[in-house]
């Protein structure tokens, strides 16, 4: 199937993405206002392209020598052009960017969709201008874009986040700014990320379908409350589900949320069910809350693509297996048994006392190096499609607790707490290496990811460009999602 | 919104696929009574016209009739029952379809996502458990697979008390054949409620066709 036919153009994108120059319409003097924290981050996030600005009174801010008007600036030399003035400006301010040869502006300015009859007035002239103009409108009254290859943070929010594949579109520029936290916090990182504001002109759905034909992009993510038009919003996210994964996370599927969301963006949700059963329908991945719908776009920019259900839990201890065990039953995946010839290898790595069934819990009979070659020969089996493994970072816990005892170095304390960290770093770099050598998922789960990011274990997860899970359930959610997302591809004869 | 009848609408659905009971329309009581005795007993029959919707509510539906006097009775009483608004009327008389499963499906035309099909659990606790999933029409046999598999209730879906499981395949026919008929802009909406699954087929026993107004060329 084809996608609706897009709103603007592959070069207008790239405009908006991959500016050879940017002006700040609006430049502040003050640090406190948009116009100046806009033209800080993009000068002290290393944007490479030309940075031009305007400001009333000229002068200089930040080193940059701003002009009175957009008539002063050189031609053909800012592809975008990112609007700080109040809307009263913008329509002089837009006219005179095209004369410029700018083809897209975002827009911050309030005023427009969200602010009653006038304010809807003023959009809709907004949209026509910019049409006229050749122009691709993004915004009003959103946040700000950022494109890591282009080293571009043009945004009135932070963090500036590490570059990877992962694309966010949203309506809430707030979303934006949370999911670009958790890419600082995990370092899984973003290619693009827009907030929409009041998607006048480019909508949540054109900026989906856009990540699908972007080569920097390995997964879109979307943040809506309702949709202009569910039958093309539905079309675009189909097409890009069969080139890659769309993550969705939908705000207003209550009637508590969508009272919130008439108010937030003025969009009305549309019918929950109708809704959940299109987004099925199109191969999109929906997330129930905002941090499930980050780490499953992260085990999609980060993991293979299982391609199949069944799942073998890895474990230092027995309660964790159990409640994994728990997980992986409530959900689509399969616990799968073991299968006899692996029983027989992992008997020969494991003293008796070990599970000998899945999860496979070593009780405590792991030596040196037990867990790389158990992690190996499981992920290595025919029949195994996806791992969870548990119990990472433990050695380190516990010489962090030698570490910061008062007998630290002496009784041969530093050299075991060496070892112990030493081991963690194996362990984490052995998940990462066996996945990559078998093709198939292997995902890390432990509770220090967050209680103690600093770990060896976590720290080297996240070294080898993955997603260490804060608790096995998280993990099985996100392999849950991939593996949703392969049958999907499956079934339609696409390829995993 | 103008309806079809009882009896075209199925006519039309079951030119679709679906499975739906065999039945007949007779004029008067004696019709309905050899209709019955062709049909075997025992049977259901309902007033039937284009006008009427609501037939539970008005009392125009008569179950378990088991023989030709019960029929003949039953069908001058509907008749009787008809007021001027119904037009044209007759008595349908179908075989009593039985089984411990309902099922709903129906096609609507969704304001945000045009035609789209759905199917559900039917019966007394259908609204209370309100499980239905939809899908956007066009559908694809693969695609009404998934539809049921999004069905919070799978279980009901299996093997139940002694009657066999849902026949997957016959019920993707019935959201296929839906789905084929939102490509006909004069059909607004379907509504089966109920489906009985009988030895595993779900049989549209009551079906409602919505149709576009007279020159109004279908939209909703």
């Amino acid at each position: 199937m084809s996608a609706p036919r897009p709103r603007y153009s592959d070069e207008q994108f790239k405009s908006l993405f991959e500016p050879g120059g940017v002006i700040v319409a609006g430049a502040s003097t003050h640090p406190a206002k948009f116009g100046f924290t806009a033209l800080h981050n993009i000068l002290a996030n290393g944007f490479a392209g030309r940075v031009f600005a305007t400001n009333l009174e000229g002068g200089d801010i930040l080193g940059v020598p701003t002009v009175a008007g957009i008539e002063q600036l050189p031609d053909g030399e800012a592809d975008l052009v990112f609007v700080c003035t109040p809307a009263g400006a913008n329509e002089s301010v837009l006219r005179a960017c095209a004369a410029k040869g700018v083809r897209a502006a975002f827009i911050t300015s309030a005023g427009y969709g969200e602010a009653g009859e006038q304010g809807r007035e003023a959009e809709a002239r907004l949209v026509a201008l910019c049409e006229e103009l050749g122009i691709l409108l993004a915004g009003p009254n959103g946040q700000g874009l950022v494109s890591t290859p282009a080293s571009l943070c043009a945004q009135i929010v932070a963090p500036y986040p590490p570059a990877g594949g992962i694309a966010i579109a949203s309506q809430s520029g707030n979303f934006v700014s949370s999911l670009m936290n958790y890419a600082v916090q995990t370092g899984v990182g973003i290619s693009r990320a827009v907030s929409a504001g009041n998607a006048a002109a480019l909508t949540v759905g054109d900026l989906l379908s856009w990540y699908g034909r972007d080569e920097e992009t390995q997964v879109a993510l979307g943040y809506v409350e309702g949709v202009a038009d569910g039958r093309r919003f539905y079309d675009q996210v189909r097409a890009v589900s069969e080139d890659k994964p769309v993550v969705l996370v939908k705000g207003g599927m209550t009637p508590g949320g969508q009272q919130a969301a008439a108010s937030h963006t003025g969009s009305l949700a549309s019918e929950g069910r109708v809704f959940e059963g299109a987004m099925r329908q199109a191969g999109v991945c929906r997330a129930a809350t905002i941090e499930e719908a980050f780490e499953a776009a992260a085990t999609f920019a980060t993991q293979p693509l299982p391609k199949g259900p069944r799942t073998i839990v890895i474990t230092t201890a027995g309660g964790w297996g159990v409640v994994t065990a728990d997980a992986i039953w409530g959900s689509s995946l399969e616990l799968m048994g073991l299968p006899d010839d692996l029983r027989a290898s992992i008997d020969q790595k494991l003293p008796p006392r070990w599970s000998r069934s899945n999860p496979i819990d070593m009780a405590g009979g792991e030596t040196r190096d037990t867990i790389p070659e158990v992690l190996e020969v499981v992920a290595s089996h025919p029949e195994v499609d996806a791992v969870v493994y548990l119990g990472l970072g433990i050695q380190s816990n516990t010489a962090r607790g030698l570490m910061t005892g008062r007998f630290y170095p002496e009784y041969g304390l530093e050299r075991i707490a060496d070892f112990h960290q030493r081991q963690d770093r194996r362990f984490a770099t052995a998940a990462a290496e066996v996945s990559q050598a078998t093709g198939k998922p292997v995902l890390t789960a432990t509770e220090l990811a967050l209680a103690d990011p600093n770990n060896p274990g976590p720290a080297t997860v996240r070294e080898t460009g993955r997603l260490c899970y804060p608790s096995a359930n998280r993990a099985v959610t996100a392999l849950e999602h991939m593996w949703r997302y392969s049958q999907w591809r499956q079934r339609r004869g696409l390829s995993v | 919104m103008p309806t079809l009848s009882e009896a075209d609408s199925k006519k039309l659905l079951a030119a679709q696929g679906i499975p739906v009971p065999t039945e007949e329309v007779a004029s008067d009581p004696d019709g309905a009574a050899a209709a019955a005795t062709r049909i075997g007993f025992p049977v259901v029959a309902k007033l039937c016209g284009d006008g009427i919707a609501h037939k539970t509510e008005r009392g125009l539906v008569r179950l378990g009739l088991a023989d030709p006097a019960a029929v003949r009775d039953a069908a001058a009483a509907l008749l009787g029952a008809a007021t001027p608004e119904d037009g044209p009327v007759g008595v349908l008389v179908a075989p009593m379809v039985s089984g411990l499963r309902e099922l709903i499906a129906g096609l609507v035309r969704d304001a945000q996502f045009g035609p789209c099909v759905m199917v559900g659990l039917g019966g007394v606790l259908a609204e209370a458990v309100a499980d239905v999933a939809f899908g956007v029409a066009p559908i694809t046999r693969v695609e009404a697979g998934e539809m049921i598999d999004g069905l919070a209730s799978q279980a009901i879906l299996g093997p139940l008390r002694g009657e066999p499981a849902v026949d997957r395949e016959r019920l993707i026919d019935v959201l296929v054949g839906l789905s084929a008929l939102a490509g006909d802009p004069s059909v607004v909406s379907v509504d089966l409620n109920p489906m009985i699954v009988s030895a595993g087929v779900p049989v549209a026993v009551d079906a409602l066709v919505e149709v576009a107004g007279a020159g109004a060329g279908g939209g909703r």
